[in-house]
């Protein structure tokens, strides 16, 4: 903050150094706006790409079947490459307003900043243990698979040695192939639904290729242990008939929700069923100048198309600066 | 004999019935295009999977660099590959597409990274 104690002025900030803020930043600054200012907490760009380390990104956007990192690093290069984008990294943005003013704190200040136009794209986060009601004690060892995938392939770290997922979304298949790979044994992978939410490509190349077996119209009924799991109580839903695996981890992989507590916080509409902005077109939503794109606005199943929408909203910021005001 | 599959080359996943005649594919259907054609023979006579993973390092900005096989390697490799992944040290800068590991298990495949560490 400056001594008056007015915050600096910029003419477009960006929150979330995702797929979603870098193709909006780049965009913006294709259309026109040369004075950006993209907050990210993370120590690098790149968003939950960084650690989707398998293939299966860009296959639209760049017709090449690329690694998350990889994907993440094309856009990264641009960004560094524009110096009117300035990339501020471990930025934690911790306040909004609804007259675009932010409070974002980096590693021994705090700043505070107003946008003439804002682009929120702080992606998702995951459902947890506490949304699905699963019964029994509170052990360690019970991760949000995406969590464990952060453990496993950023900081090198493998949670557990046996393993049960719950949920056989996309994230839930990867990851057990993840923990097949590291050595770790997959019991079983548990679907409440009669078929897979992921991609049959995945299903083959994650659960067939190890041979991981996968329970249709299944749950996770219970989990026990004392201070780490032990075990996990698997019921049939239809027969209500029901067994016990023995495992250490417990994977929960049930969906994702968009992460919107700072437009929340804004005053911004939100819809409390899908934690998404009420809104009228992709991006908008109930402030004026205030844009949502990637995971925040909704949760999209292909980065691709955080991209392509991503890339819309650069251009709404830019069309929105330049309308008189 | 007829062999179903599902063609993991792309997200869309069609579903092939392959026809198998002593090893040999004789005919392909449900295909939506010709990669379909390709992974249907390579899955009956050597399936083949790209291996990602990751390696650990020594000295630089991130602890993990991600990394790839440049091409696919048969799948009854992968954890062959992985024992070998899990004894190398990467204690110099890399690139994205940079080779980490040559020739890898002799498989004519390169371990290449997929982010850049320095
Ligand atoms: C575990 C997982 C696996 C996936 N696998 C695939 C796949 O195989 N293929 C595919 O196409 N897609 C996949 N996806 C989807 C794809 O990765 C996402 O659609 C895409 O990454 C979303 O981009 P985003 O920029 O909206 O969000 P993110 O990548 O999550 O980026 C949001 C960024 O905002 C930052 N941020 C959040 N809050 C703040 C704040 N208050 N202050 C500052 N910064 C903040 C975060 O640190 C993060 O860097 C996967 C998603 C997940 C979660």
């Amino acid at each position: 903050m400056t001594r008056d104690s007015r915050p600096a002025t910029r003419d477009l900030v960006i929150v979330g150094g995702g797929p979603a803020g870098m193709a909006a930043a780049i965009a913006a600054h294709e259309a026109g706006v040369k004075d950006i200012l993209l907050l990210e907490r993370d120590q690098y760009l790149g968003g939950i790409l960084n650690q989707c380390i398998h293939t299966g990104f860009g296959l639209h956007h760049f017709k090449e079947d690329l690694t998350g990192p990889e994907y993440a690093d094309r856009f990264i290069k641009r960004i560094e490459a524009l110096p009117e984008i300035e990339a501020s990294l471990r930025s934690f943005v911790v306040k909004l307003t609804g007259d675009k003013v932010l409070t974002y704190l980096k590693p021994g200040t705090m700043e505070v900043v107003k946008a003439k136009a804002l682009i929120m794209a702080t992606g998702c986060r995951e459902r947890t243990r506490e949304m699905v009601h699963i019964a029994g004690t509170r052990p360690a060892g019970v991760y949000p698979a995406g969590l464990a995938q952060k453990m496993i392939n950023i900081e090198g770290w493998l949670p557990g040695k046996e393993a049960v997922i719950v949920g056989s979304g996309d994230i839930g298949l990867i990851m057990a192939r993840r923990f097949a790979l590291e050595g770790a044994k997959v019991k079983a992978v548990i679907e409440v639904q009669k078929e897979s939410r992921g991609l049959v490509r995945n299903v083959v190349q994650c659960l067939e290729d190890f041979a991981i077996p996968l329970y249709f119209r299944h749950r996770v009924a219970r989990i026990m242990g004392k201070d780490r799991v032990e075990k996990v109580l698997i019921e049939n839903v239809e027969t209500k008939e029901s067994f016990e695996l023995t495992c250490d981890t417990v994977l929960i992989s049930v969906g994702l929700i968009p992460e919107n507590e700072l437009i929340e916080m804004a005053c911004v509409e939100i819809d409390s069923m899908t934690n998404s902005p009420v809104s009228k077109a992709v991006n908008l939503c109930s402030i004026p100048g205030i844009f949502v794109c990637g995971n925040s606005y909704k949760v999209y199943d292909l980065v691709d198309s955080v991209t392509r929408d991503s890339i819309k909203a650069g251009q709404m910021a830019a069309d929105y600066l330049r309308e008189p005001k | 004999m007829i062999r179903k599959m599902t063609c993991i080359d792309c997200p869309v996943g069609c579903q092939l019935e392959v026809e198998v005649e002593g090893g040999q594919v004789i005919k392909v259907t449900g295909n939506k295009c010709e990669k379909g054609l390709t992974y249907a023979r390579q899955e009956v006579e050597r399936p083949l999977r790209i291996l990602t993973t990751t390696v650990l390092t020594s000295g630089l900005n991130v602890k993990m660099v991600p990394v790839r096989t440049n091409k696919p390697i048969p799948k009854d490799r992968l954890l062959a590959a992985m024992a070998a992944v899990r004894q190398v040290r990467l204690d110099h800068p890399v690139k994205v597409g940079e080779t980490i590991v040559k020739d890898i298990l002799n498989l004519d495949t390169d371990l290449i990274a997929t982010r850049e560490a320095f």
